[in-house]
């Protein structure tokens, strides 16, 4: 029986078919379901974590790797930023069991903060890149990956977008998955020490296995073509942007590379050559294209190809349309104007969130707030506003030090996660204290990854597989990095943390508060019982509203607020926001 | 054989990706390639959600062009309106009663829609299909059955078999939420065939 399951769990299918025996990993959308899923598989020998970071999950899949076991490393687009290091040395150091690193991309940034295209990696790293389109896909090619890094001796980059990574397709499951390797170290010091005296030879021999993994890619069944009548004109593209053009192109013989990197030249050639007009549908950069073109190959490809957001079957069919006017195809429908008016639903931090009440009270200083990456970076929206820059993980600390450090005269807060604490925060509060900065520093500790699904991390005690571990502390080693102010503050108690942020910005050292909750999604129950308005009391002063939570709703004519129980998680932070007194608990108080 | 497309859309929490799994479940089951996309990248945070589900004899693409949808679900009358040029010229639509007031409205930041349902009916004239999907999870003992009332009607309305769906709720639905699922997918076949 075939199984409807998404591309993420037919990686994790495909790995532990393909034998895996450990998979490590850092959550981000969309990548990750895959070590979610994998984690099921514990039952019959496989290990699954959540490593602090990217470059942390790279580095010890690479221990296992050249000890001989097969494994898997996952991260979303960002996340191979943080573990480039590794991996551009570790093409030349190699690997004995088979490695598959899957870099989820995200074309359209439905939840990431840049568009990068993870094929440069694959050609800056020199590894193999292969690029399934569909769940079905992403199975089969993570079992061709094992098989190709194995057999080259190099990790191969799996790329997925998020369209193959969050749709569904039917995955028929193979009943007897490849038996595990033997895990054995065998020391190899020319292989696995590149010292420059090693170093330069494992750099030539990487060009020599480009130049036979070029030629294997031209013969691999990971690269197909859809054959149409007619020769007029052919199509060039890549992973899932090539299923769209074979649908938004129904003329046209399509060339689907799922092996994209090292180029399949002579396959390249013989598809061009079959072919009037020739396509190139590059989802992101032109790195097809302008390869193609370098073979001396005239194509079309960026001139009508969108060069920013992800590659759709409608964006596709307007290419079309500009390339063949003589085909008179009709233009996409364009929104009604009724739609253009409609109210926005954008992201809000959900009811209940303690990172409302904390913005709520930094809301109170005149100060410049360095965000990080998480739930809280919707903070930088209205009507909260207090967010003012965001960079990437760790980053909410170390560019508040830089700031300081550079003279700004404004008091500076920086704002991370607990989760981007662990991540890449504690060294930049190393940096902080080491080097003598002044900035206050604030952790939203929510005790989970909650952005992405609520992942567990080294603060919470518990590992992917379930097991009770021993739980990082955040005070003692901000305590270690040498910060002597540090103190634990209930961000509901909206006047507390606005003390709290009052005296620690009138230090004159570096001090740390942690604004402990938990995310109220992540227990699942609610923080106390619905708010209610008193009509009596309410002056309609708008006071309760400044701090955006969706559960609170105001009449447009009347101008009164009012409390959608349903919504409403019981916080408390309206009732605290009241200066009138008129909000309060709908019923007496169970939960305390 | 034509690929079918149906596009649903609503509010994060509406249970639409529940919804969209048991139909696309449904069309494998009636032997049918299948092939499902959905956005909920931050929509866990009240963001508009959508899911695509496209079956027939091949699927290529997970995607549909716009224009091309040939039954729209939604599950907020808001969401119909701002969806209504997927749809194509001759596409239906099953719109739920429900309006769910967008954060931007409550807050005051943005005015409220200006007749939606007057729109709505404009928009969708003569291929408009209505359920109160509430009501029928109410009477089917369960609020948060809301989704598989809505499923429930979209039956009526697709060339699946009436097997196939069971068979596919029965394979998504945990079996302690089974029963009552059961009775407010019927309600909501019962009330579309009306």
């Amino acid at each position: 029986m075939k199984r409807l399951i998404t591309g993420n769990e037919a990686i994790a299918l495909g790995a532990f078919e393909g034998g895996v025996t450990a998979a490590f990993g850092y959550p981000g959308t969309p990548s990750t379901e895959i070590l979610e899923s994998l984690a099921m598989f514990r039952d019959r020998g496989v290990y699954a974590e959540w490593s602090p970071n990217e470059k942390v999950a790279l580095e010890a899949a690479a221990g296992a790797s050249i000890a001989g076991a097969r494994t898997l490393v996952t991260m979303k687009l960002v996340g191979l930023n943080v573990a480039a290091d590794p991996l551009m040395t570790l093409s030349y150091v190699g690997v004995v069991g088979g490695m598959v690193v899957v870099v989820a991309d995200d074309p359209g940034q439905d939840s990431s903060q840049t568009e990068q295209d993870t094929r440069h990696y694959a050609r800056l790293a020199k590894i193999p890149c292969l690029e399934p389109a569909d769940a079905e896909e992403a199975r089969d090619f993570t079992v061709a990956a094992f098989e190709i890094s194995e057999k080259w001796r190099c990790p191969v980059i799996l790329r997925t977008t998020t369209c193959v990574a969050h749709s569904r397709a039917l995955v028929e499951e193979n009943p007897s998955p490849r038996q595990r390797n033997e895990t054995k170290f065998e020391r190899n010091v020319p292989q696995f020490v590149p010292l420059p005296v090693f170093g330069r030879v494992l750099r030539r021999k990487v060009e020599v296995r480009l130049d036979a993994q070029a030629q294997e890619a031209s013969r691999s069944e990971l690269n197909t073509v859809i054959r149409r009548p007619g020769r007029a004109f052919g199509v060039v593209s890549h992973g899932v942007a090539a299923l769209h053009a074979a649908e938004a192109f129904p003329d046209a013989s399509i060339l689907k590379i799922g092996w994209g990197w090292p180029f399949p030249d002579a396959l390249l050639r013989s598809f061009a050559a079959s072919v009037d007009r020739l396509l190139v549908v590059d989802e992101g950069d032109p790195i097809l294209e302008e390869h193609i073109r370098s073979l001396g190959i005239a194509c079309d490809g960026k001139n009508f190809v969108p060069r920013c957001g992800e590659i759709t079957p409608s964006r596709l069919r307007e290419v079309r349309r500009a390339m063949f006017p003589e085909l008179r195809i009709p233009p996409a429908p364009e929104p009604v104007p009724d739609a253009a008016d409609l109210p926005a639903r954008p992201p809000t931090l959900c009811p209940g969130c303690p990172h409302r009440a904390f913005f709520t009270a930094l809301g109170r200083f005149d100060v410049i707030v360095t965000g990080d990456i998480g739930c809280y970076s919707l903070g930088a929206f209205p009507p909260l506003n207090r967010t003012d820059t965001i960079l990437c993980m760790g980053a909410g600390f170390s560019m508040a030090h830089g700031m300081a450090k550079a003279g700004e005269t404004k008091p500076i807060v920086g704002v991370l996660g607990d989760s981007t604490f662990f991540h890449s925060g504690v060294t930049a509060l190393l940096d902080a204290v080491y080097n003598k900065s002044a900035a206050v520093y604030v952790v939203l500790d929510n005790r989970i990854t909650a952005m992405t699904g609520h992942q567990d991390h080294p603060g919470t005690g518990v590992t992917l597989l379930g097991e009770t571990t021993k739980a990082a502390s955040i005070e003692a080693m901000a305590r270690a990095c040498g910060v002597d102010r540090i103190r634990v503050v209930n961000p509901y108690d909206v006047d507390a943390m606005a003390s709290a942020i009052g005296e620690e910005l009138a230090a004159r050292e570096p001090s740390l508060i942690i604004s402990r909750a938990p995310c109220p999604l992540h227990i699942r129950k609610p923080l106390g019982p619905p708010r209610r308005v008193d009509e009596a009391k309410c002056v309609k002063c708008g006071a309760c509203m400044k701090c955006g939570c969706p559960a609170l709703e105001r009449d447009a004519s009347t101008g009164r607020p009012s409390v959608n129980a349903q919504a409403c998680n019981g916080c408390s932070l309206c009732d605290r926001l009241c200066r009138f007194g008129a909000i309060g608990p709908s019923a007496p108080d169970t939960a305390k | 054989m034509q690929t079918t497309n149906v596009t649903l859309v609503g509010v994060g929490g509406q249970g639409i990706l529940l919804a969209s799994d048991v139909l696309a479940r449904a069309a494998a089951e009636a032997g049918l390639d299948v092939k499902k996309s959905e956005i909920h990248g931050m929509s866990q945070r009240g963001g508009s959600v959508s899911s695509q589900v496209r079956f027939g004899g091949s699927v290529l693409s997970a995607i549909i062009p716009s224009g091309e949808t040939d039954l729209l679900v939604a599950f907020d009358v808001v969401e119909a309106i701002r969806a209504f040029a997927l749809v194509r010229p001759a596409g239906r639509a099953l719109v739920d009663r429900k309006y769910v007031v967008p954060v931007t409205v409550s807050s005051g930041m943005q005015p409220a829609p200006d007749d939606p349902e007057g729109t709505l009916a404009r928009l969708y004239d003569g291929r408009l299909f209505r359920i109160d999907s509430a009501a029928l999870a109410a009477e089917a003992g369960n609020p948060r059955t809301a989704n598989m009332a809505v499923a429930g009607a979209i039956s009526t309305l697709l060339d699946i078999p009436e097997g196939a769906w069971d068979a596919a709720l029965r394979g998504r639905i945990p079996a302690k939420l089974l029963e009552p699922n059961l009775r407010a997918f019927a309600l909501g076949r019962a009330a579309a065939a009306q």
